[in-house]
């Protein structure tokens, strides 16, 4: 117990939600109607009340009717030792970020203590306070600062700075005409040369290219080998298997596991399966609604996870008035919200929905594709006509690749390695011939 | 390096103070950030901080002094007294503006790293006050121009700068805590600035108040301040010295007390509303 250098006890955090009230939703879009008019004044009258009570009492201003206690954290607790790496995983919304942020001193828990022994450094999102307009070399006296590092601090490790982050040509350059790549490298070397007890990572390791990824991994086991402790939040699961000793998984603000990375992974894709099961409601289009979406296996039971160069296969289902031709359209994007893919039904086979009112289930079966290792999503829209969307609803279908490997060498093509997010194979592997 | 640290909740409280010590380096890294991009890319540079007030001080001199013919202080030239006053206005007009957006301006930082967030609206006083330290060239320029020397009073201007400091700092912290809950703040402070302009004796001197009304007048902390900058450097007619200078002591510490009060009561939470 003594050796814990930060200890999480029973920690909560809660904020306040506002909602519009049934009385009001029920006239929702149609307030402004010339029937509903003296509705809408009377609302805007009545909010206007109540955020001038809100005001004289110097509470928050929250918008909508009622307001909602929303749980962030719940009675969280858990123990790092000196010099351990532990690794954080859970969907967004889970409470990884607001843990976080309640460490790194940002916000106040509502409940419950963190007892930290030593200095914490948090890189949550690496260039924090870097400012365009001042050079590399007062960037990093800036950054370092913000950081908690001292001015002598910093001079001394300046150098090493500069080289780690190969910009000696630039560093009298305002940081605005830096490449993205210069900036990222630059501000990962102001902050892998922080030396705290504590270091908090969140999500850095999804930057530059492959030798600077490889340099900050490197990095990582050094401060972690030096007796320092690190806390890694990731998406991405293989860095949480190659670079953690254990790991916790969150999941609506509750610790649900604490133990080693393989068997945190595991439970983590339980995790998603079950919302899959119990929360899935996507509301509805005009005319269609979409009612549930699943990553299935051939045998048609769900999986949790997509096998990279396999058939990729969803089991919808979606239900319609029949009115008009409804197409069902994918549209596939990376874990941050890149559009990667399109597979439209109408357009690419020209099938459409039953003209029949009513409720259909279909498996749609998309050619296997190379997914580079990482984290993906799939929104999933009805349109009409492939002209306009009824039903879009987005990141209906979140999924992880765990592995990719194109080839028969033991290689895992990974989404961090910045090369892209899916594999290209040769139809036949190339033949060189003298020209 | 046995620094323990408790998380819970309102337990800031407990070392606030030396942690705002702690984070003197980063203070001074902010306000010097902020000093050296101010006037980056800009033709006329640090000339600014001496342009805006001898403009306006022109426009004060051709229409309240030429055409609406407002009395000077005693033999002091209009020109003279209005520069000053407005030199100091600028002080107070710039960081109150300013302070409305000066943490909203910073929402990365603060949603990402903790430090003192007080840091961040005094070191825009600091660079406001450096203006206004550099705007003081342009009363020395006119000083010279008008053949007017300044009386003994000048020793104790250090003592003004200190107080308009602080008559500074107090409503920016108050106005900066309160625009990260209301941002009504934002369309409220220019047009209250602007007014401000004309409450404040920046054109005309704070002697044609009617002395019983005075000590009302004095409880805006900018009168004591501006007729204090004046008897200290133009000398003038004295007289200040009475109970609305005591008026406005009270107030700008009163200001003080209300915006730290403020500003440490909704600071914990920034990092949630911004």
């Amino acid at each position: 117990m003594s050796e814990a250098i930060v200890s999480v006890q029973n920690l909560s955090k809660q904020y306040l939600i506002g909602h519009q009230t049934d009385r009001f939703q029920a006239y929702g879009g149609a307030a402004y109607d010339e029937g509903n008019l003296r509705l809408a004044i009377r609302r805007g009258v009545q909010g206007f009340l109540r955020s001038s009570k809100r005001l004289l009492r110097g509470e928050q201003m929250i918008r909508g009717d009622s307001v909602e206690e929303f749980s962030a954290l719940d009675d969280v607790s858990f123990d790092v030792k000196r010099g351990e790496v532990l690794g954080i995983i859970g969907r967004n919304g889970g409470g990884k970020s607001t843990l976080l942020k309640i460490i790194s001193r940002i916000t106040e828990p509502s409940g419950g203590r963190v007892i930290i022994n030593g200095r914490v450094a948090s890189l949550l999102e690496i260039g924090t306070g870097f400012h365009p307009e001042l050079s590399g070399r007062e960037n990093i006296f800036l950054n370092g600062a913000i950081l908690g590092m001292s001015r002598a601090e910093i001079r001394k490790k300046f150098d090493e700075i500069v080289d780690f982050a190969q910009i000696e040509r630039f560093i009298d350059t305002p940081v605005k005409r830096y490449s993205s790549g210069m900036y990222v490298r630059l501000a990962f070397a102001v902050a892998a040369h922080v030396e705290p007890d504590i270091l908090i990572v969140d999500e850095v390791l999804a930057v530059g290219d492959t030798e600077f990824q490889n340099k900050c991994l490197g990095k990582m086991r050094e401060v972690s080998g030096g007796g320092r402790t690190v806390l890694l939040v990731s998406h991405n699961m293989s860095a949480i298997r190659n670079l953690t000793s254990r790991c916790i998984v969150m999941s609506a603000g509750k610790l649900v596991y604490d133990g080693n990375p393989a068997e945190a992974i595991r439970k983590y894709a339980e995790v998603l399966d079950q919302r899959r099961v119990e929360e899935q409601s996507f509301g509805k289009g005009t005319h269609t609604a979409i009612k549930s979406a699943y990553l299935v296996d051939e045998d048609g039971s769900p999986v949790p996870t997509y096998t990279a160069g396999e058939p990729l296969r969803v089991d919808v289902v979606i239900s319609t008035d029949g009115g008009a031709s409804y197409s069902v359209d994918l549209i596939l994007t990376t874990g941050d919200r890149q559009k990667l893919a399109l597979g439209a039904l109408q357009a690419f086979h020209g099938v459409t929905l039953p003209k029949e009112p009513g409720t259909y289930r279909a498996v749609l079966e998309i050619e296997p594709i190379w997914l580079a290792s990482g984290d993906y999503s799939l929104d999933i829209a009805t349109s009409i006509g492939n002209a306009a969307f009824d039903h879009y609803v987005e990141e209906a279908l979140p999924f992880q690749v765990l592995s990719c490997n194109p080839g028969d060498q033991s290689w895992d093509f990974q989404q961090i390695h910045g090369l892209g997010s899916f594999a290209i194979r040769h139809r036949r592997p190339p033949v060189f011939k003298p020209a | 390096m046995a620094q323990r640290l408790v998380i819970e909740l309102d337990r800031a409280d407990t070392n606030y103070w030396l942690d705002v010590w702690r984070f003197r380096e980063l203070f001074l890294v902010l306000a010097w950030r902020d000093l050296s991009v101010r006037y980056k890319d800009t033709v006329f540079g640090v000339l600014w901080a001496l342009l805006r007030p001898f403009l306006a001080m022109l426009v004060f001199t051709v229409v309240f002094g030429k055409l609406a013919k407002l009395p000077s202080d005693g033999d002091v030239p209009y020109s003279l007294m209005v520069i000053v006053g407005m030199t100091v206005w600028s002080l107070f007009s710039a960081s109150w503006t300013e302070a409305g957006s000066t943490l909203i301006k910073e929402t990365n930082l603060i949603t990402k790293v903790y430090f003192p967030r007080l840091i961040v609206p005094a070191s825009l006083m600091v660079v406001n006050f450096v203006d206004f330290l550099i705007s003081f060239a342009i009363i020395a320029i006119l000083m010279i121009w008008y053949g007017f020397l300044p009386s003994w009073h000048i020793i104790l201007l250090p003592f003004f700068l200190v107080l308009a400091f602080v008559a500074n700092l107090g409503p920016g912290l108050w106005i900066a805590a309160l625009s990260v809950k209301y941002r009504d703040f934002r369309y409220v402070l220019p047009f209250m600035v602007q007014l401000g302009m004309y409450v404040s004796p920046v054109g005309f001197t704070s002697n044609v108040i009617p002395d019983e009304w005075r000590w009302l007048y004095s409880l805006n902390p900018v009168v004591g301040i501006i007729d204090g900058f004046r008897w200290c450097i133009l000398g003038g007619q004295g007289g200040l010295f009475g109970i609305g200078f005591c008026w406005s002591l009270v107030a700008t510490g009163f200001f003080m007390w209300l915006g730290t009060r403020q500003f440490r009561k909704t600071e914990k939470r920034f990092a949630d509303l911004l």
